[in-house]
């Protein structure tokens, strides 16, 4: 019989060989769902993990991984403070949009005026409006008790719907000949967030490095950082140490807005250019994944964010290029978190066989 | 004269340090409601943990309808018919009644036969409980139905209560009991473990009472006034306080008409609590659980904020303040939980002396933690209290009770203290780090420290403190010097008849 045993304390080995170990796994699995597809699954696999970065088109995809990778760990890096803290922020999405529609509606106030301020003031507008969206679930969990997986969820839908009327009404371009979509902000100097188009440097690759940096020191050194952790593991203990467990839901609330807003900011100023109806792709919820991916660690986040960037963009190549349905991608990158929280098990548990006589 | 249904003879179980039951014998008869009674630590749960089949007595024998009964497991007790309700209940949240009943089963019949026997079952006993409910929505009281209900569906000739009332409403106490009486009267014989004295003067028709381990009388609760049960419970021959009384010394802490709702459904609101504490004394404060110590430990700690001017500092009012600004001035706590309130299980020493430490032991600059400091302390700690670990690196859940205990007192008696307030300092430590946790109080008192002691263990309280109340139903009885205190009037006072002391003298 297999018995799982709870270790004494967590495995440190384990808690660094879980996401190798579940990458592997996905890497096998996902070659087993290929071959089953009819694709050759070796050539597949290598299509998604290494053609991004090694093959022959590899200058055109490096960037892609910055453009792609930025907000996933700016927004990750984000919500991954609210979950070790037991806060649930499932709208993120919705975060992402408000932030890059009041950043956005900042840049076009000031169209076609050029001045260095006016980038500035965006991501200051950015922030603002994610952090706000994200303190409404904040507010009524801490005033009425309410579910904030619930509400910030719901949030999102109301965030799409503001965006849809923006797009196409109150920001529309007004020499856009009636086509919904504001103007291009990309391409209007002093609000766009690119730096090197090139390369696939915007400002949200420089806000995501910081933020890594930030969380790290937080975390590990802050005594803000303790009380996250404390509040996450032991309530009672942290109500114990002096932490005020509402206040901790609205500044954890307030970070993962205000982070997830910004990356809306730098996305709609860059890579998207534009407020447009189909402006979210996801980014919000594939956070999510990232942030557990990296164990909630900054560091982990930062290399999950890489690699589920890498799966965005093999994805693409392995859909144009073998013909593989893009459910298929999805699904791979959904197996990732299955194993990973699989594997988690080993972290805190040691697998036993035999009877397990001993109790 | 009948065959008795249990008859237990020399049973005798030790563990290292600790002898938890020496020479224990009596007899249990069919449909007799037997008490156990003593106080904490005294060997009821070692007791009735091998009748259950959990614990293997080192010597002596059990007889079961006059057959030797050695169980090696509870599936065997149960099998024999022998079944027990655990203090703390077995069950899962997210399922429902009939489910939870169904995974104790050896060979579980379908649902729907579970949930008619169900609904039989307690309409049979008076226990309402719908089988469809999910386990999550009952309240403690339901859940305790649940236990029960499983242990009668398996026809148990003995069932063994630990402390059930602990988690009831009266209202539910009055249900559990016409329940038990009914089972009784049908032959049922129940093994009834608590402390609570009128409960067992209510429902018992015999008691067996354990003082360290050894039966040291019988009784007939009916009979027997709850004065001479505490007597029994508690021995006569009372430790003499080791201190000598002492003058007066400066008020340090005062409480004036403390007053709390209570913060949960099963918790005790705080009712006029008034006490001035001196600087240097011991302030032992007695009572059974539940009756508001969590409570009172919480409104010093500042988890719980009172009404201005309720609790006083050397004169100040610091009712408004939170954990830390106490800690900063000096008030500290210990409560009695370890794991998750004390301390955080997964977290090493080294987090958890951060925990409470930060502010007096400057652990942290403009927020950021010194971790070389941390660790230094939390060394320092470990060395001083003798917790045995391998190091400071490990966490709070991989040490045992007694050795994490040390830890925590250790962390707060190492901060320098002008008030510490600790509750069960010494619940579930072996006899060895009991004595060196009580030595270091007092250690503490002797340099100006007032410390105040939340203790169910009488023996404690009255080793170490110079004063003495006792905690009723949420009211703090008036102090009395412990020295010269009898075990009468401890027993009044812990049964809350100060109430009507008072009332003679107004009269």
């Amino acid at each position: 019989m297999l018995m799982l045993e709870k270790r004494p304390q967590p495995s440190k080995a384990w808690t660094l060989a879980a996401p190798l170990l579940a990458v592997v796994l996905t890497m096998i699995c996902g070659g087993l769902l290929f071959a089953a597809l009819g694709k050759a699954p070796i050539e597949t696999i290598r299509t998604i993990f290494f053609d991004p970065l090694f093959s022959e088109f590899a200058w055109f995809y490096r960037p892609q991984l910055l453009i792609k990778g930025a907000p996933l760990a700016l927004i990750a890096i984000g919500l991954s403070f609210g979950f070790r803290a037991g806060i649930w922020n499932i709208g993120a999405e919705g975060q992402y949009i408000v932030g890059a529609i009041c950043g956005a509606a900042v840049g076009l106030a000031f169209y076609p005026t050029e001045s260095f301020l006016i980038f500035p003031l965006m991501v200051i507008a950015g922030v603002l409006g994610g952090t706000l969206w994200a303190l409404i679930p904040g507010i009524l969990k801490v005033k009425f008790d309410t579910n904030e997986i619930l509400v910030s969820l719901m949030l999102v839908y109301v965030a799409e719907q503001l965006l849809a009327s923006m797009a196409l009404g109150a920001l529309r371009n007004p020499d856009g000949m009636g086509f919904p979509g504001s103007r291009n902000l990309a391409k209007y100097d002093s609000a766009s967030s690119w730096i090197s188009e090139n390369a696939g440097m915007h400002w949200g690759v420089v806000a995501a490095m910081i933020a890594v940096i930030f969380a790290y020191v937080t975390l590990s050194r802050h005594q803000f950082g303790f009380n996250v952790r404390l509040a996450g593991q032991s309530p009672r203990a942290a109500r114990f140490a002096g932490v005020n467990p509402k206040l901790l839901v609205l500044v954890c609330m307030g970070i993962s807005g205000g982070l997830a807003g910004a990356a809306g900011l730098f996305e709609v100023a860059g890579p998207a250019g534009q407020i447009s109806i189909d402006f979210n792709v996801g980014y919000g919820f594939t956070a999510i994944i990232v942030a557990f991916l990296g164990r909630l660690h900054p560091i982990g986040i930062l290399l999950a964010a890489g690699l589920m960037a890498l799966t965005y963009i093999g994805g693409e190549i392995a859909q144009s290029n073998l013909g593989l349905p893009g459910a298929a991608i999805q699904l791979m990158q959904g197996m990732l978190l299955f194993f990973l929280l699989m594997v988690d098990v080993l972290t805190n548990y040691r697998l036993r066989f035999g009877k397990g006589a001993t109790i | 004269m009948t065959q008795p249904l249990l008859a237990l003879s020399g049973l005798t179980k030790a563990y290292p340090g600790v002898v938890a039951n020496k020479d224990v014998s009596f007899d249990i008869m069919p449909g007799e409601v037997h008490a156990l009674l003593g106080e904490n630590g005294a060997g009821k749960s070692t007791l009735v943990k091998t009748i259950y089949g959990l614990v293997k007595p080192d010597s002596g024998t059990m007889m079961l309808n006059g057959t030797p009964f050695t169980p090696a497991e509870p599936r065997a007790a149960r099998a024999s018919g022998v079944a027990m309700v655990f203090q703390h209940f077995s069950l899962f949240d997210a399922m429902n009644v009939a489910e939870n009943i169904a995974l104790g089963m050896e060979n579980p019949p379908p649902q729907r036969e579970i949930a008619a026997q169900v609904r039989a079952v307690s309409d049979q006993y008076g226990l309402p409980l719908d089988p469809t409910r999910i386990v999550g929505e009952l309240s403690a009281g339901e859940r305790q139905r649940v236990e029960i209900i499983r242990c009668l569906l398996q026809d148990p000739k003995l069932l063994i209560m630990d402390e059930p009332t602990s988690v009831l409403t009266p209202q539910e106490v009055e249900i559990l009991f016409k329940t038990l009486r009914k089972l009784s009267a049908e032959g049922t014989a129940i093994l009834y473990i608590s402390h609570k004295l009128e409960e067992i003067r209510a429902l018992c028709e015999n008691a067996t009472v354990l003082r360290l381990g050894e039966v040291v009388g019988t009784c007939d609760p009916r009979a027997t006034s709850a004065r001479d049960m505490a007597e029994l419970m508690v021995g006569t021959a009372l430790h003499v306080p080791e201190r000598a009384a002492r003058p007066a010394g400066e008020t340090v802490l005062a409480l004036n008409g403390l007053s709390a709702k209570a913060p949960h459904q099963f918790g005790t609101a705080l009712r006029d609590i008034t006490i001035d504490v001196q600087k240097g004394e011991v302030l032992g404060i007695g009572g059974v659980a539940g009756n508001g110590q969590d409570e009172l430990v919480a409104a010093l700690s500042g988890e719980i904020r009172t009404a201005t001017g309720m609790v006083r500092f050397e004169g100040e009012s610091i009712s408004h303040l939170g954990p830390n600004q106490r800690r900063e001035i000096g008030l500290l706590t210990a409560p009695e939980e370890r794991m998750g309130h004390a301390a955080a299980p997964d977290m090493s020493l080294i987090e958890n002396a951060v925990l409470t430490a930060t502010t007096r032991k400057e652990l942290s600059n403009k927020g950021f933690l010194n971790w070389r400091k941390a660790r230094s302390f939390a060394e320092d700690v470990i060395t001083t209290f003798d917790v045995r670990t391998p190091g400071a690196n490990n966490a709070a859940r991989s040490l045992s009770g007694g050795n994490l205990q040390k830890f925590v007192i250790g962390r707060e008696i190492m901060q320098d203290p002008a008030v510490l307030v600790v509750n069960q300092p010494t619940w579930g430590v072996d006899a060895s780090a009991a004595a060196a946790i009580r030595q270091a109080l007092l250690d503490l008192a002797a340099k100006g420290t007032a410390v105040i002691c939340i203790s169910q263990d009488l023996d404690e309280l009255m080793e170490i403190s110079d004063r003495f109340a006792a905690l009723n139903e949420g009211r703090l009885s008036d102090p009395r010097p412990a020295q010269g205190l009898t075990v009468e009037e401890i027993g009044l006072m812990l049964g809350g008849a100060h109430d009507m002391e008072v009332s003679h003298v107004d009269a």
